[in-house]
């Protein structure tokens, strides 16, 4: 169609502006559910050590490998621990680890591929090369390896989710800047004199944040996966911290006994990760609506 | 729409009736749902195409034509239908014919040409199997015999070597014969109703005129009926017998094609054909009539007469009630309730310009002078070893004084683009200088001063990527504003405010972001950003081709205003010469990187011409269908720059080659009366007597008609790709444009 209409008279508002997101998010249910399970999931990081009714380290001697029951709803572990409780603790953890992680990926993948996509040439050669030759590895092999040289620790965790994830994040933003930097009101900026420091961080990176915005919280999901692994292959955080994969990891052995050592923190990691995952898409429908059809 | 009537109701039954109609619309109402609620995008439309007719059916964007057209064959997107009125093809019902029948109708009785031929052919798939698809589908073809079928069709629409081109993929044609593909692939089941959407829109203007020519001789001889969809007034006035001018979803104004154009009975109308460029006018003679404000959304509509909010001559009565359409004349139908009073409003003379507020008094000093400019592009893997470059620009000189305007014009692939990204310094040029007041720049924009930057500036063509879409129309302006123009901070929102006023925009525009703005209105924000720090030369790239006409009119007439006020330099790149004609002092003609034919405005318009600027002029679709002209038309398109003929560059496609002289020798500059020069072989007086009689036509004088056409030479596409590269030592250099400053200007 070949219509183009004219502005509206009046400038929206930001509360109009929200109002408006908020319209598009709920008329597409799997982004309400993906909104709704994170929601839960952050609450439950911020106040999980709050309610919990035991500390994730309380042993109760007398109830081990309990089933569910009104005492402890999710049933105890071999040593007698309350897996929710223990459940509520971590849940901190892994947002904070797993959120670090990506967050420092998006801030370093981000600068790279802004870099690189502008300078072009050998920069971009040289660094995309190198980003490729991490690609290139198999993650968790790397991340092994990683850990296995430093140590395991919530730090350690941080830095080697970041670089796991830098050459995924700077591909994206690379790509979005080879589209925006042929635009006209680049050649605009550069015809008034402008520096090119101004130009990636004012006239470019603006135009890059819908789609860094969706990459990351994709990045968000997959570095829960990855932390969640790491925990399970005891490179996490070690015991008795309340690290889900860890506890998957422990639950294994118990498994014909008590599954539901099991059940509950594999079912936290996996609703967590459909939960951002329904978000993430949400995003992109709504940052990036051309494509997507109604 | 209850009744259901049987589609297979004969549609031959009544073909003895002459003027029996096809297509029949009445009272047609076509809502979209959105989110913002229903959208009533067109209005109680009734129209009636009859057999052998061409309908056009024109207006500007967003009056609802497509709309129209799609809702009454059904072909709406899944939230749009058709909620009122009634839809007959030769008797049929269709709008309660089940999705079923329509699907046999789509392809079988109804043919569709779209806009874009690129986006219309699978490209995974050889021409020729697309092709067999019609036939095999609507028509029960074997596979053989659709192909002998397809390849009579591309017979039909003058395709040069079917064979070869069924065997190819969609990439590996030009435009213009993806358009001729496409309507064979329309006409293939000889269907009653052929909807053509702006079906030479996306193309060259010499291809559009190439195909406009076979649409034209289709008409002449086939039995359907034709509904026409174009923006371009020119196109309704060379292919149409009827013409309905639509607006904001209604139909104001339908009637013969010659009796509308003559004398318009709305207007609108009047506003349409008032904002059409002419190439009889000049720089210094006319301002073009533009319409002012924009078409309504059709949930805001204004009560009474839609048009009355853009209306020159409205009156109280106007607001009151919405008028219909009434019986104005033979055939003439307009919805204007003041139709009487309207051929003595037209008749108004026209604005001249106000020359009053001129306060620019520098003219005739050099500004910029380009010396030889060369761009060639590393080709990539193309061919082994080194591969060969593209010479996009191939050596061309011009010259700019100040206060003037050189334009440029070529088709598309020419390498005008390519030239002034040099000037600007986007691109860094092979070779040559460019030079500002004498002074010799940098290649690059990046490595040129303030001082420098500070006089060049750039209009880009499409304003809706040279605004940046987070940016406040107020930031957009300020930052040239406060980076080249040295103002104190504390003025910079008095500079921008003057800014805006100068484009005539409102000062509120300063807080929106360019998506509330329309097209043009984005245009006037990028002019002013160019203007923001009092630029000495102003480089605009095809600055209003992609808007509307209304819209074009009014932005040349700014850019004319802004001229006289500042004393600006132009350089206006454009493929459309009506346009480049209105703004331009100077006119150079490109053609595969080099220049043909330089000189002053006057001078291009008029004989001798350059076969090639012949072609480009009588190219132009001209809004009157009076006027009938000698058509030269060129043949294939543009040859790759990077094999570029031997001898003459043009010779290949050129409808005047005397002979082997053009493939073997460069031809030389020949200088004609002031400033005027001509790259050809042929001696300027030769021309001159051969055309004079062609380009009567063009300024109105029917004389031409009918007169023995000089026969276009046989051009041989083929010799294209069997030439060498040959002889290319750069040596040829242009000639200056824009010489002996200014003599050229006229009297204003």
């Amino acid at each position: 169609m070949d219509q183009e209409q004219p502005p509206p008279i009046t400038k929206p508002s930001r509360f109009k502006r929200a109002a408006d997101v908020w319209g598009r998010v709920r008329r597409h249910p799997p982004t309400v559910i993906g909104l709704a399970i994170v929601v839960f999931f952050l609450l439950m990081a911020v106040f999980g050590p709050v309610i919990a009714p035991y500390k994730f380290s309380d042993q109760i001697a007398t109830a081990r490998l309990q089933g569910p029951s009104w005492e402890h709803w999710f049933g105890t572990d071999q040593f007698g621990r309350d897996v929710m409780s223990r459940l509520l603790w971590g849940a901190r953890d892994i947002f904070l680890v797993a959120g670090f992680g990506t967050a420092l990926a998006v801030l370093a993948g981000a600068t790279l591929g802004l870099i690189s996509g502008y300078a072009g040439r050998w920069v971009d050669e040289g660094v995309m090369r190198f980003l490729d030759v991490l690609l290139s590895l198999p993650p968790l092999l790397l991340a092994m390896v990683l850990l296995g040289s430093v140590g395991p620790s919530r730090f350690n965790i941080i830095i080697v989710v970041g670089v796991l994830y830098v050459p995924m994040v700077a591909r994206v933003v690379r790509s979005v800047v080879l589209d925006i930097k042929t635009r006209e009101f680049v050649e605009a900026a550069k015809l008034r004199g402008e520096r090119g420091s101004y130009i990636m961080s004012r006239e470019i990176l603006p135009n890059a944040l819908p789609a860094l915005a969706v990459e990351s919280s994709m990045r968000f999901s997959y570095a829960i996966f990855l932390v969640a692994s790491l925990g399970f292959l005891g490179l996490g955080v070690q015991p008795p911290a309340p690290d889900w994969g860890l506890m998957v990891n422990e639950a294994r052995s118990w498994f014909d006994q008590a599954p539901w050592m099991l059940f509950f923190p594999a079912g936290a990691i996996a609703f967590l990760i459909v939960g951002v995952g329904f978000l993430s898409d949400g995003m992109r429908r709504i940052l990036w609506p051309t494509g997507v059809s109604e | 729409m209850s009744t259901r009537i049987d589609p297979e109701i004969s549609p031959d039954a009544g073909l003895a009736a002459a003027d029996q109609a096809v297509l029949e619309i009445e009272d047609v109402d076509i809502v979209y749902r959105t989110s913002g609620g229903p959208l009533h995008t067109v209005r109680d439309v009734s129209l009636r195409i009859a057999r052998g007719e061409s309908y056009g059916l024109v207006g500007e964007s967003g009056s609802g034509k497509t709309t129209l057209a799609r809702g009454a064959v059904r072909f709406l997107p899944s939230n749009g239908s058709v909620t009122k009125g009634r839809v007959r093809l030769s008797g049929t019902d269709l709008l309660g014919a089940s999705q079923n029948e329509m699907r046999k109708l789509w392809g079988a009785r109804i043919g569709m040409v779209h806009q874009d031929p690129s986006a219309a052919v699978n490209p995974a798939m050889r021409v020729g199997n697309q092709l067999d698809e019609m036939g095999r589908t609507h028509l029960g073809m074997s596979k053989a015999q659709a192909r002998v079928k397809s390849l009579e069709m591309l017979n039909r629409v003058g395709m040069p070597d079917p064979e070869a081109v069924v065997e190819r993929y969609a990439h590996q044609l030009s435009g213009g014969m993806l358009q001729r593909v496409l309507i064979a692939s329309a006409l293939t089941t000889d269907p009653e109703l052929l909807i053509m959407d702006e079906p030479t829109t996306a193309l060259d203007v010499t291809t559009e005129a190439v195909i406009l020519d076979l649409v034209q001789e289709l008409l002449g001889s086939v039995r359907h009926a034709v509904l026409f969809i174009t923006h371009n007034l020119g196109v309704v006035a060379r292919v149409c017998d009827t013409v309905g001018v639509m607006y904001a979803g209604e139909v104001v104004e339908e009637g013969p094609v010659k009796t509308v154009f003559k004398q318009p009975l709305h207007p609108y109308t009047v506003g349409l054909l008032g904002a059409v460029p002419r190439l009889t006018a000049g720089k210094a003679d006319l301002e073009l009539v533009a319409i002012p404000g924009f078409i309504p959304r059709p949930d805001a509509l204004p009560p009474g007469c839609i048009f009355a909010p853009r209306c020159p001559m409205v009156i109280d009565e106007c607001r009151a009630a919405r008028p219909q359409l009434v019986d104005v004349g033979p055939g003439q139908r307009s919805s204007c309730i003041r139709w009487v009073d309207v051929p003595e409003e037209a008749e108004r003379p026209r604005p001249v310009r106000d020359t009053s507020g001129e306060s620019f008094s520098g003219y005739g000093r050099e500004l910029l002078e380009v010396r030889d400019l060369k761009k060639y592009f590393k080709g990539r893997g193309a061919g082994k070893g080194r591969s060969a470059a593209v010479k996009a620009v191939d050596g061309i000189s011009a010259r700019v004084t100040e206060g003037f305007t050189l334009g440029i014009v070529g088709e598309s692939g020419c390498g005008k683009t390519t030239f002034i990204r040099c000037v600007s310094g986007l691109e860094e040029p092979t070779a040559g200088e460019v030079l500002l007041q004498g002074n010799k720049l940098a290649p690059s924009v990046t490595d040129r001063p303030y001082d420098a930057l500070k006089k060049i500036q750039m209009v880009f063509q499409n304003p809706d990527v040279s605004l940046n879409p987070q940016r406040t129309v107020g930031d957009i302006i300020a930052r040239p504003v406060q980076q080249l123009g040295a103002v104190p901070k504390a003025e910079v929102p008095q500079r921008v405010a003057e800014l805006l006023q100068a484009v005539h925009l409102p000062q509120a525009y300063a807080a929106r972001l360019p998506q509330e703005l329309s097209g043009g209105e984005k245009q006037r924000v990028a002019i002013a950003r160019a203007f923001a720090a009092e630029p000495a030369l102003v480089i605009c790239d095809e600055p209003i081709s992609s808007l509307d006409v209304s819209v074009q009119a009014s932005l040349l007439n700014l850019l004319a205003e802004l001229q006289r006020s500042a004393g600006t330099s132009y350089v206006f790149v454009s493929h459309d010469l009506a346009a480049v004609r209105h703004i331009s002092d100077w006119i150079a003609v490109v053609y595969l990187g080099r220049l043909w034919e330089v000189g002053p405005t006057a001078r291009i318009f008029e004989p001798p011409l350059h076969p090639y600027t012949e072609a480009l002029l009588s190219a132009i679709p001209i809004a009157d269908p009076e006027i009938e002209r000698e058509r030269v038309r060129l043949t294939g398109s543009v040859p790759s720059a990077v094999n570029i003929p031997s001898g003459c560059r043009f010779h290949t496609r050129c409808p005047r080659k005397i002979g082997d002289i053009c493939e073997r020798e460069e031809p030389p500059w020949r200088d004609g009366k002031k400033d005027h020069s001509i790259c050809c072989h042929i001696p300027l007086a030769e021309l001159a007597a051969s055309q004079r009689h062609a380009l009567d036509g063009m300024y109105g004088s029917a004389d031409a008609v009918g007169s023995a056409a000089p026969a276009p030479a046989d051009t041989g596409v083929g010799d294209a790709e069997g030439s060498s590269t040959g002889s290319d030592t750069g040596a040829e250099v242009g000639p200056d444009t824009g010489a002996e400053a200014g003599s050229g200007r006229g009297g204003s």
